[in-house]
């Protein structure tokens, strides 16, 4: 059990790399506002489990991040030659009341961002 | 650990060539942050599923990068383009390096 922590702390860093903060994916670029649709809800009771959706035609990849989480970066979303429309929705924690951050990379490798602010009862990421 | 995983997915049994279908996928799965304390104060090392891919025919439909903040039992909604018959593929990849598969035949 002594390795472990070891593991899953050496497991943890392609995680950065991977969705890191809205800073490292836009690497000096600006993110405008555009049509990009962000869908949270405005008040969470559970923190642990709260739906989001997104809506960014013509994204290659979109990126959410929850800004007050203990790793902001939430998850990457990279479309193929068969997605079907640029929206997808999953459910997320969040530690506490916060901001949602979802930035698009769009097809001219220009970037989009939304913001939602959700009001959490109960937090998701123990403590 | 990954005892009691257990992908579960939906997806319509036929389309028509070049429909948009809806896909939803959940999978059962502590997804330990890494963030949370046991009763003694230690930290609860993090397991999670990493990433989730679709694909069609070989073809790729979605690739997700998942962090901790994705909740326990992920759950994803997206849509597809079906150009023919086929299968859908859909894999997750554990932090201990289990691989997770489901496949769904799909006619046209």
């Amino acid at each position: 059990t002594a390795l472990l922590p070891l593991r899953a702390f050496a497991q943890a860093d392609p995680d950065a790399e991977m969705v890191g903060t809205p800073d490292e994916f836009l690497a000096g670029a600006s993110a405008g506002e555009g049509d990009l649709t962000l869908t949270a809800p405005e008040i969470a009771e559970n923190g642990n489990t709260v739906p989001i959706a997104f809506d960014a035609p013509g994204a290659v990849e979109v990126r959410i991040f929850a800004l007050g989480n203990p790793t902001p970066g939430v998850g990457t979303f990279r479309f193929g030659p068969l997605a079907g429309s640029r929206t997808a929705s999953t459910r997320i924690r969040l530690a506490g009341t916060q901001d949602v951050q979802a930035i698009a990379k769009m097809e001219d490798g220009s970037y989009i961002t939304a913001m939602k602010t959700v009001k959490v009862t109960i937090g998701g990421c123990g403590g | 650990m990954a005892s009691g995983v257990k992908p579960r997915v939906k997806v319509p049994s036929s389309a028509s060539a070049g429909d948009v279908v809806t896909i939803k996928t959940l999978i059962s799965h502590p997804m330990e942050s890494g963030q949370r304390k046991d009763g003694d104060g230690n930290l609860i090392p993090r397991s999670i599923i990493n990433r989730f891919t679709c694909d069609f025919n070989g073809q790729n439909v979605v690739d997700v990068v998942m962090a901790p903040s994705i909740s326990t039992n992920p759950y994803f909604e997206f849509e597809a383009t079906v150009p023919e018959a086929g299968e859908f593929k859909f894999t997750w990849y554990d932090d201990d390096g289990d691989v997770y598969e489901e496949v769904k035949p799909i006619s046209v």
